[in-house]
């Protein structure tokens, strides 16, 4: 193993002899903190990728999260969800198995940050969001965005990131523009993704 | 040992996927021929096109972060080693283990002990160009593993015993009618009912593949990028299969070219903003995944990295072909490419087509390898204005066509033509000699044997009565 590591690195060594210099990167595009938050335009992107988005008061997102979960079964939470957020009835990951968790009629957690120019959420695997598979398996996914978690653009969404933790960006549900280069909504992620954006 | 080391070389013959079975031209003859897949590829062509214009031009800085773009790949390739020693310092000690395959070869050979250790006898795969190029499946096959393709484009190729077509939908030669097809025939339990609507075709791969993503414990991916300074690898995709298979498995086998590593965390500002957009056409991809080597009880608890080269190394060492490894695999220049359109992924033979493969494949594996392909194009420039890094493919075509090996007469011409162009008084006797050849094969004739080949395809330039240095010494 660690004499390919020596061969390959060998190789691009001498494949630079001409020990080429690098121009300093321009970055003159928007950088962080260029624009504030809009969360009309969030809200205009996340539907424009067929995510439906509700606006509710804090004590509402138990009832609208059984609501959106259906008949279908009972609402998946993360241990840390608040408790004030969680539907009756709710069960928590505790290291469940895949197929229990793909059984919930639905998953209710928070995000880290929404990026309203591109209509994103990104889930950084939080006590309140839990492990990426609970997001992944179940039909219906319901995010709770608090306003102040909306940044502008993706430079913005960079900044506040830890890149050290599990990060999954989310932009509408699972799709796929592999038939024709068309755009069809739902293949193996969750067909149905809400994102309740709570009132300030 | 007979390799001298530290010789850049390139890709390995006998292996993966790099080289064609004819040169393009006759391929490409074959192709056109092909009425349906010309319409296929126009219809999606045109499509992306559109899609793609409509949200680049929501950005006021488009421009400037494609220069940031190119100017970051820039800095990658001038201080590659150092980037790629950090990397591995980040990813062991986040708990990963990182790998050095100098060829297809030793690449392949490293997964499969890797699956074999894991006692797996079937892996998923997350759509991965790497994988593609080294041959990865064949040799799993050989070693008694299956692997599953979960890309639903990906999907089609394999269960219609096909070839990928282009970077990011390897099925775009095939039409909705043509994958029902497929799948009512090779799609194990398919509802017989099945219609080409495409929601219902991509909800019968989401029922096919349901179960195999449950219980298999080894996934092997590409990486659309990695962090030196942190130690992320990350891949960006649409449909969950990535996330299925980057969270589900035990062990996670990630296999990645060394030019897709990046410097710092904040880079990814710049190509998470230009890949979607330039690739689907999209203001983001539906998800993208982010690991940092091991999460404790999150995901998989084994995770590999095989940085590759195969060939890579070669391509870098050519000053002026070295840009071909600034691409991020967006294929925007394969839509924008009237060559492309018209013939398709597969006659350029390689797993990368379109102007990026024409500069890319040759490079890897040799001109002589694939001396066809920097002539698969008309050098319009739309592959350059269209590239989100700002690759100078029409400037690489033209090096790599001086590289490729010419015919001895047409390269005695071409001396003799520089030869005399560059001597005053003998250009005065060549043009004088010129006119003879106005009475000797008149306009729309051509030229006599052995010359007729050239112009059997062009007119044959009118030659004036008076040559301009005639018209001036009269004055």
């Amino acid at each position: 193993m660690s004499t390919s590591r020596e061969l390959i690195l060998d190789r691009i060594r001498a494949a630079l002899r001409d020990a080429p210099v690098a121009a300093e990167v321009p970055r003159d595009y928007r950088p962080a903190g260029t624009n504030t938050a809009d969360l009309d335009v969030l809200i205009d992107r996340l539907a424009d990728y067929k995510a439906e988005v509700h606006r509710v008061g804090a004590g509402e997102v138990a009832a609208t999260a059984a609501r959106l979960a259906g008949e279908g079964g009972a609402v998946l939470v993360p241990p840390g969800l608040p408790a004030e957020w969680r539907p009756e009835g709710s069960f928590a990951d505790d290291g469940l198995t895949p197929e229990r968790i793909a059984a919930a009629g639905a998953v209710l957690t928070a995000a880290a940050v929404a990026v309203a120019e591109t209509g994103t959420i990104v889930l950084d695997g939080s006590p309140d969001q839990g492990r990426r598979v609970i997001t992944l398996l179940p039909d219906v996914h319901v995010c709770v965005l608090r306003p102040d978690q909306v940044v502008a653009s993706v430079p913005d969404a960079i900044a506040r990131l830890d890149p050290r933790r599990p990060l999954t960006w989310i932009s509408g549900p699972s799709a796929t523009s592999d038939i024709e280069l068309n755009r069809v909504e739902g293949v193996h992620g969750p067909r149905h993704l809400h994102v309740l954006v709570l009132d300030s | 040992m007979t390799t001298f080391l530290g010789m850049p070389a390139t890709a390995p013959r006998g292996v993966g996927h790099l080289r064609g079975d004819q040169p393009f031209p006759r391929a490409a003859h074959d192709a056109l021929g092909d009425s349906q897949l010309r319409r296929n590829l126009r219809h999606a062509t045109t499509t992306i096109r559109g899609k793609s214009g409509r949200v680049i031009a929501e950005l006021p800085d488009w421009q400037r972060l494609r220069d940031a773009g190119s100017a970051i790949k820039a800095d990658v390739m001038s201080r590659l080693p150092d980037l790629l020693a950090e990397l591995e310092s980040r990813v062991t000690e986040a708990g990963g283990v990182v790998h050095w395959a100098a060829d297809a070869n030793e690449a392949n050979r490293i997964v499969t002990d890797l699956v074999r250790r894991a006692g797996s006898e079937r892996v998923i795969k997350v759509k991965s160009m790497a994988t593609q190029e080294i041959g990865l499946n064949e040799a799993l096959e050989d070693a008694g593993i299956t692997p599953v393709e979960t890309d639903l484009a990906e999907l089609i190729v394999q269960l219609g015993d096909d070839k990928p077509s282009h970077i990011l939908v390897p099925a775009i030669h095939r039409n909705r009618s043509e994958i029902r097809e497929i799948f009512l025939r090779a799609m194990p339990g398919v509802d017989p009912e099945l219609t080409d609507d495409p929601p219902v075709l991509a909800a019968a791969a989401r029922r096919y593949l349901r179960e195999t993503f449950l219980s298999t414990s080894v996934a092997v991916s590409g990486a659309n990028f990695a962090i030196a300074e942190t130690g992320t690898l990350g891949v960006v995709e649409s449909e969950g299969n990535g996330r299925m298979c980057l969270t589900l498995p035990d062990t996670l086998i990630t296999v990645m070219g060394i030019e897709k590593v990046l410097p710092t965390w904040r880079d990814l500002e710049v190509f998470l903003q230009l890949l979607p957009r330039a690739s689907t056409g999209e203001r983001m991809n539906p998800y993208t995944t982010m690991w940092t080597g091991v999460t404790p009880g999150d995901g998989p608890q084994n995770v590999h990295l095989v940085l590759l080269d195969n060939g890579r190394s070669a391509v870098l060492a050519d000053t002026v072909g070295r840009q071909a490894l600034h691409c991020i695999r967006c294929s925007a220049c394969l839509n924008v490419c009237p060559v492309y359109e018209r013939t398709g992924g597969h006659a350029y033979g390689s797993v990368y087509p379109g102007p990026i493969g024409a500069v890319l494949s040759p490079q890897l594996t040799g001109i002589e390898d694939n001396a066809s392909l920097p002539y698969a194009s008309s050098l319009c420039g739309a592959c350059f204005d269209a590239c989100p890094v700002k690759i100078d493919i029409p400037s690489m075509l033209v090096h790599l066509r001086d590289k490729a090996p010419h015919p001895p007469a047409e390269r005695a011409a071409m001396a003799a033509a520089a030869y005399t162009m560059s001597r005053p008084r003998l250009y005065a006797y060549a043009q004088r000699a010129a006119k003879m050849a106005r009475i000797a094969g008149r306009r729309g004739r051509g030229l006599p044997p052995p010359l007729s080949g050239w112009t059997a395809g062009r007119d044959l330039p009118e030659f004036p009565e008076q040559t301009f240095r005639d018209w001036w010494a009269q004055r």
